[in-house]
């Protein structure tokens, strides 16, 4: 099952406007019927956060100030994924009709294409395909170099930086649909979202649910960890892990558990992760968040005590400094889990740790710190037993690391 | 309608003005910074809620009146009033 990444090889590069209309038909226009129809799609948000499309779409094309603009959010901070990437590198006509679908679509004046300074091949790959254009297009769309940090991702950051050149949250209200680029109402959609919207303006929300096994369309997904073929795979919505491991080429390792969403997701003992299915709504219901797509597999023999640490003290680094129990709280949870996972810890620094992470939600201007305590707590839970040895016996029988996608 | 304190994060400085005032709502964190429950104000407390908004000194405090559980939704908070003490101020703070 293909959707995105059907067409020609990923190898090839960058496929051309020409060859994607001979392939998928003209870009339809962005009216009315295609607000409708992502009403019916259920279509939701790719970054991370599930938001429903046209929920968001409605809220910024019934604003009253009409001066309104899209922001295209490339910038994929996450560590763990490639999936954003790859789109533009080899699917850029795709993102750009999407962004030009949700231009008119909202009566926007401005398409903003905000790419991580990181993703170079991803910026030249838009920067080629926006040359193939119609020149009305062109006219508004802009290419923005976001910084290359985790944070600069987060849609009030991007239109921060937009605006003011800082990369980092804001408080809200007001969220960007409400002020966003210029202080006016400003969609921030990410690319493989718009992606799918041009998949559905072509072909419809029937067929786009269709797609999927009882979860609608398709799902870009970014694996590692031990499998045999690391890399961004796209799956029917609703497929089980299983079977999206084993188009990665399967597990290399006996599996012990599975970092499911990203460092913004959260660790699912393996045997339970297996039979999980890859739908947004469904894991969500069941207390989970399938986040920006990425499966990561720790093997046996690999340490999630250690694992959690490294993470931590990657968010504790990538935190924005703006909001006093993200700087303080969140640094003092990441010191407290290093210290377990060395063997070095204090009495009490399990216990602090869940205090402090018990804390810690809901008090940033953005999620970040959210979503590093929603990681930390499925650690607790899922490497119980380990968190336990690392404690008492001071010890680690295991550390191997887990392996990065490309 | 019931009334909330909302903290800017970013504004908080954790000066613990508000929580010296009002401790029967808000307590602080091991770093000196603001934890409230709810937010949601019960109506004997609101003068002293309205004299802890007064009296932060960075003005990240304020009191919003919230309609409804869909309020809550981050996507669809509706601020019905606005938030009087911030209405001229930048939306970041200046850091060194």
């Amino acid at each position: 099952m293909t959707s995105l990444l059907s067409g020609p090889d990923r190898r090839d590069g960058m496929e051309s406007l020409r060859s994607q209309t001979s392939r998928l038909g003209a870009r339809p226009t962005g009216d009315d019927d295609l607000m409708a129809a992502l009403e019916r799609s259920d279509l939701r948000g790719r970054g991370g956060a599930g938001f429903p499309v046209a929920t968001k779409w409605g809220s910024v094309a019934s604003a009253q100030d009409s001066r309104r603009s899209v922001v295209v959010n490339g910038a994929e901070g996450e560590p763990l994924s490639y999936k954003d990437r790859l789109l533009m590198e080899t699917r850029p006509h795709l993102v750009l009709d999407g962004a030009a679908l949700a231009a008119e679509a909202v009566g926007a004046a401005a398409v903003i294409l905000y790419v991580g300074d990181a993703h170079s091949t991803s910026r030249s790959a838009l920067q080629r395909a926006l040359l193939e254009r119609p020149t009305r297009e062109r006219r508004r769309t802009r290419l923005v170099t976001a910084p290359a940090r985790y944070i600069a991702g987060e849609e009030t950051a991007a239109v921060h930086f937009v605006n003011d050149g800082v990369a980092l949250p804001t408080t809200t209200p007001p969220r960007p649909y409400q002020s966003g680029i210029g202080g006016h109402p400003t969609l921030v959609q990410n690319v493989e979202t718009l992606a799918h919207v041009a998949m559905i303006a072509r072909f419809g929300d029937g067929w786009f649910r269709a797609l999927g096994t009882g979860s609608p369309g398709s799902v870009l997904l970014t694996l590692s960890g031990s499998v045999g073929a690391a890399g961004v795979i796209e799956v029917a919505g609703g497929t089980t892990i299983a079977t999206a491991l084993e188009r990665a080429g399967g597990l290399t390792a006996s599996p012990q558990a599975v970092l499911l969403g990203g460092y913004f997701g959260q660790w699912v003992e393996a045997t339970a992760a297996l039979s999980m299915p890859l739908d947004g709504v469904t894991l969500r219901a069941a207390g989970f968040t399938l986040g920006c797509g990425v499966l990561a597999v720790l093997p046996d023999k690999g340490c999630g005590v250690l694992e959690t640490a490294r993470i931590l003290s990657y968010l504790a680094d990538e935190s924005a400094r703006q909001c006093g129990p993200c700087v303080f709280g969140l640094r003092a949870i990441a010191e407290a889990v290093a210290r377990i996972s060395g063997g070095i810890a204090e009495p009490d620094d399990l216990e602090r740790a869940r205090r402090w992470a018990g804390q810690l939600r809901g008090r940033g201007a953005c999620h970040h710190p959210d979503g590093a305590v929603a990681l930390l707590a499925s650690a607790l839970r899922v490497f119980e037993d380990e968190f336990e040895v690392h404690l008492n016996l001071r010890r680690c029988d295991r550390g191997t690391r887990l392996r990065r996608a490309a | 309608m019931s009334s909330h304190l909302d903290i800017d994060r970013i504004r908080c400085d954790g000066r613990g003005m508000c929580a010296e005032l009002l401790p029967e709502m808000i307590e602080l964190d091991d770093w000196g910074y603001p934890i409230i429950g709810a937010g949601e104000v019960p109506d004997p407390m609101l003068s002293l809620a309205r004299a802890a908004v007064a009296s932060c000194p960075v003005m990240a405090l304020s009191l919003s009146q919230r309609q409804g559980p869909l309020a809550r939704q981050p996507q669809l908070t509706a601020v019905s009033q606005p938030r009087h003490n911030q209405l001229s101020a930048p939306r970041t703070k200046l850091r060194k």
